[in-house]
């Protein structure tokens, strides 16, 4: 015995141990470009909290004498709308919305995804095929099409289009959480606790959940910026938020009329999209890569 | 509770007897998952292991090894056929699958997907000691036990994840995972195939060593000869799903008598320049399990079949003491020009 002991103790130690998460956040750090999306994302949000106090004037304060004010014109940093209204204020009050109706819908398809994907992956057989098959019917339908056609039978709201935009990641995230609970489960580890003689559900909380969940949120977390842009055409064909509400993706909208007349003033709304959505994708990617674990 | 106290029928009983087991999976084609085939991958076996022996099963890739192990455990149903441990029968009510999983444990192959990445190894050894109810830091205390006896030092190694650790290690902590819920018996499933030969030889001490402490009796599965040879007491030889040939590992070794256990042996390389292997003694694959040549499974590629082989299937025969082969020219009065006149 004493042999063996020797030489398992002779090999050189590994850096010290550290937890799973703990890991993830190390090599995070390390990769500069998921800090700076991190580091605009939490900007943007602070932006979206603290809207009241950081925008320069009434979101919502129309005029028609100050309509498509060019970029710089004093008194409107970022210019005006075609309703005269400051185009700063209402990008950072937009910035509520678009976040809100951005990131809710992918958290509530996140938890009911993941709860159907690891319930079909894990039990397989015929109610796996029953699960996924019915998944799949929702998954034939394009995410836009879908999406309109379920805000547009529940009605105008934001809630009927928070809804409908959940309805439409649930497959998404499902086939997701289906395909990576289908591989855990044929690891050994998951064999090996089956016949330590532990239950399903042990097995799921011990075993199975903090293999899958992790892969799970990164494609979540993809996915928010996809739920913005859907989010911005159901509000351009006024079943998500109503004017006089601002959100970029109704503000890129109505200011297309405006874009022989100012340009860069219409294209804005669109830049925050653009910079939302690529931060978010950004982050997405550093996650993956900081909590794959054989690095 | 030790493994003697959990002893009920005394050494002479076998502590598990596999009889007529049998597994089948279907094959489903087309629209209506109709089943068009079934895969034979065990087909009626039967055998004993004797309380702590080692039980070393040889055999090639496909043969039935693994299945047999994992049917063992019940991690897949049996098609037919039942396991009796210690005179009682797995699944009945004297003997629930849960008890019974307390008693025998199962080592895998590969080192790394048998741990899970998460949790560190002391979580992992301390799992299924909490499944059977020890509170936690009395399990916890066993994992760290158990790895100092394993040869991983709990300060250096509990915290640590599967990763952070070598192929020897890793399978360290595997047994003592196997360990942790004090089993009676360890199906070891090619336990050792994955590791370099230094480290395999020192996992090998350890398990020899660990038997002998913890009063332990082992189904040791492999392809290498020269290791099952080493571990094992008694030798079963499978073939197609099928026992070709059961003995205790001299005789199986030595004199051998189902030509499918000594082609396998010839094919084993020798250091003994006067033993040279001159020509393959097995040409191709074994025939595909979904549809066995009927007869003998063997006789496609034996040197001496003769149609009679191809007619009859021979039943497991006594080939001297302590052994037992499935071979018609064992089988006195069977027909074949080889076999011993029947006895009049």
């Amino acid at each position: 015995m004493a042999a063996f002991a020797e030489q398992a103790v002779a090999e050189p130690p590994p850096a010290q141990t550290v937890g799973y998460w703990a890991g993830v956040w190390r090599r995070l750090r390390r990769d500069p470009v998921a800090i700076g999306a991190g580091i605009v994302i939490l900007l943007l949000i602070l932006m979206a909290v603290f809207a009241p106090y950081v925008a320069p004037a009434d979101p919502l304060r129309a005029s028609t004498l100050r309509r498509l004010r060019p970029i710089g014109s004093p008194g409107f940093p970022l210019g005006s709308d075609e309703l005269g209204r400051d185009m700063l204020s209402r990008l950072i009050f937009g910035a509520r919305l678009s976040l809100f109706m951005g990131i809710t819908p992918v958290i509530l398809a996140f938890f009911i995804g993941s709860g159907i994907g690891i319930l079909a992956g894990y039990v397989g057989g015929r109610t796996n095929t029953l699960i996924m098959r019915t998944i799949d019917v929702f998954y034939a339908f394009p995410s836009v099409l879908l999406a309109v056609a379920l805000s547009g039978a529940l009605g105008a709201g934001l809630g009927n289009a928070l809804v409908s935009l959940t309805v439409v990641f649930v497959p998404q995230i499902a086939r997701v959480a289906e395909a990576v609970t289908t591989q855990v489960r044929g690891r050994d580890y998951v064999e090996a606790a089956r016949a330590s003689g532990a239950g399903g559900l042990t097995i799921v909380w011990v075993h199975v959940l903090g293999n899958v969940l992790g892969p799970i949120f990164v494609y979540a977390t993809s996915l928010i910026s996809v739920s913005m842009i859907l989010a911005s055409g159901l509000s351009f064909l006024g079943l998500g938020t109503r004017p006089p509400d601002p959100e970029w993706g109704l503000m890129l909208n109505t200011l297309r009329t405006a874009i022989y007349v100012q340009p860069w003033l219409a294209a804005l709304p669109g830049v925050m999209i653009f910079i939302t959505s690529i931060a978010f994708n950004l982050l997405a990617d550093g996650l993956r890569s900081a909590m794959d674990v054989k690095q | 509770m030790s493994a003697q106290a959990l002893d009920r029928g005394g050494p002479a009983q076998p502590l598990l007897s596999v009889r007529g087991l049998l597994k089948h999976f279907p094959i489903r084609n087309g629209l209506l998952g109709g089943v068009t085939a079934q895969v034979r991958a065990v087909d009626g076996v039967d055998f004993e292991v004797l309380k702590g022996e080692t039980l070393g099963v040889v055999g090639e890739s496909g043969c039935g090894k693994s299945t047999t192990a994992r049917l063992l455990l019940h991690l897949i149903e049996p098609t037919a056929g039942e396991v009796i441990f210690d005179g009682e029968r797995v699944g009945s009510p004297a003997l629930g699958l849960t008890s019974f999983r307390r008693q025998c444990q199962m080592v895998f192959q590969d080192s790394y997907s048998s741990l899970n990445p998460r949790l560190t190894v002391e979580t992992s050894v301390a799992f299924g000691p909490k499944v059977h109810g020890v509170p936690h830091r009395e399990a916890v205390a066993r994992a760290r036990d158990l790895l100092a006896r394993v040869g991983l030092e709990p300060g250096r190694f509990a915290g640590r994840y599967p990763h952070e650790l070598s192929g020897g290690q890793r399978q360290r902590v595997n047994i003592a995972r196997a360990l942790a819920v004090q089993p009676r018996l360890i199906i070891l499933d090619e336990a050792v195939s994955a590791l370099d030969k230094s480290v395999e030889a020192q996992v090998l001490n350890l398990l020899l060593d660990l038997k002998q402490e913890f009063g332990l009796t082992y189904v040791f599965i492999s392809h290498d000869l020269n290791v099952v040879r080493f571990i094992s007491d008694r030798v079963m030889v499978m073939y197609l799903g099928r026992v070709a040939e059961l003995g205790a590992s001299a005789e199986v070794f030595e004199r051998a008598r189902h030509p499918y256990t000594a082609a396998l042996l010839s094919s084993m390389p020798s250091l003994d320049p006067d033993r040279r292997t001159e020509e393959a003694p097995l040409a191709g694959d074994p025939p595909n399990p979904i549809d066995p040549p009927p007869g003998c499974r063997f006789h496609t590629r034996c040197a001496f079949a003769e149609p009679i082989c191809s007619a009859t299937e021979p039943p497991l025969a006594a080939a001297g003491a302590h052994h037992e082969a499935a071979c018609l020219m064992v089988q006195p009065g069977s027909g074949h020009s080889r076999a011993p006149r029947a006895a009049a």
